[in-house]
């Protein structure tokens, strides 16, 4: 089962699509594209992982005593939690906008247009 | 478009991403492989700089330049989320009512407080040598701040919160990496190149300019959740629209 992992990812990705495609609910649809994202994180580490390995970290193991995981995309994964968080809120507050000025948080009741 | 038709729509698309996804798959290097190239080339490169944190090292090294346009783009959520919390005409500021809470509530987060706030500045302080940095101690030290507001009340909270010196930090955080990169310029390097001595390894001053970075970021992490955070809060507690 090598692909596993990987389909995983694919699959939370096309959940997440799903969600945000169906959604009748903003704050349900910013929900939606964390589990998109998540799926980044999933498909990142498995990409990484190493069997054995362990944290690239050397401050108590000797370098080169132990394989361990790819460092470059536990980086990458740190980025993308960052912006994931940062961008949820920023998503969450322009709901917070929409739902003052238009009083529905429905995206099938925004499409007239307002001045 | 109806809601029906929508579904194929979005089902045609998802079928064709999962079948390339699929064959993707099947042409990537086996799970858990020795196959790793760009993390053995990193990890040689961190020890060279004498950084024991391999993760640090690449992003604040290796690809310092990246982590400013990530930075930059945290520093931008935050203006932005700013910019739209803001008060607005038809609304008015209520003063928040002192809440009840519970005794053993309040011991217990009098008590996480400093030992949260020291564990946030250890981690961002420690960043080159063990997992951690900017980015996580940063939140542990935002988190730190708001267990005020569960022990004592929000005016509490506010006390030890003027926004504006936060709003502040967030930019002189973002604005301390710009000049880290600028001073490499002057030394006569590119831009964000390591040029600081490197230290010796596996203790706080290892790394040369990682452990400068990473309390750039720190500071700027922590004072940018600090302003998200007032801001949701403000809209929670303080704002409410006039009838």
């Amino acid at each position: 089962m090598t692909v596993l992992p990987y389909a995983l990812a694919g699959w939370l990705f096309l959940m997440g699509c799903y969600g945000l495609a169906t959604s009748r609910n903003l704050i349900h649809a910013v929900g939606c594209l964390a589990v998109c994202q998540s799926a980044t994180y999933v498909l990142l580490l498995a990409v990484g992982y190493r069997d054995g390995g362990t944290a690239p970290v050397f401050s108590d193991i000797a370098p080169g005593s132990r394989p361990v995981v790819d460092p470059v995309v536990q980086a990458l994964v740190l980025t993308d939690i960052v912006i994931g968080a940062t961008v949820t809120a920023l998503l969450l507050s322009l709901v917070i906008q929409v739902a003052k000025r238009h009083g529905t948080v429905v995206p099938d009741e925004l499409s007239e247009l307002r001045g | 478009m109806s809601r029906t038709l929508r579904l194929w729509v979005l089902l045609l698309g998802a079928g064709g991403l999962a079948a390339l996804f699929a064959v993707a798959c099947a042409g990537m290097p086996r799970f858990g492989g020795a196959w790793h190239p760009y993390g053995d080339r990193a990890v040689h490169a961190a020890l060279a700089h004498r950084t024991a944190n391999t993760i640090a090292s690449v992003n604040f090294d290796q690809r310092a330049f990246d982590t400013l346009g990530e930075e930059s783009i945290l520093f931008g959520a935050v203006l932005g989320t700013v910019v739209l919390l803001r008060q607005t005409r038809e609304e008015n500021r209520r003063q928040p009512e002192p809440a009840h809470v519970y005794p053993a509530v309040r011991r217990y987060a009098l008590f996480a407080l400093p030992v949260t706030l020291l564990i946030g500045l250890y981690v961002i302080a420690h960043g080159q040598i063990t997992p951690g940095g900017g980015f996580q101690g940063g939140i542990a030290v935002a988190t730190a701040l708001h267990l005020l507001y569960i022990a004592v009340d929000y005016r509490a909270l506010e006390r030890i919160r003027p926004i504006g010196r936060y709003e502040v930090g967030d930019a002189a955080g973002e604005a301390a990496y710009v000049l880290v990169g600028a001073a490499a310029l002057v030394s006569g390097a590119a831009f964000l190149t390591n040029v600081l001595p490197f230290g010796t390894f596996n203790t706080l001053s290892s790394g040369g300019t990682v452990p400068v970075l990473n309390a750039a970021l720190g500071v700027e992490v922590a004072c940018g959740v600090v302003v998200l955070l007032a801001r949701f809060l403000d809209q929670a507690v303080e704002i409410e629209e006039t009838p």
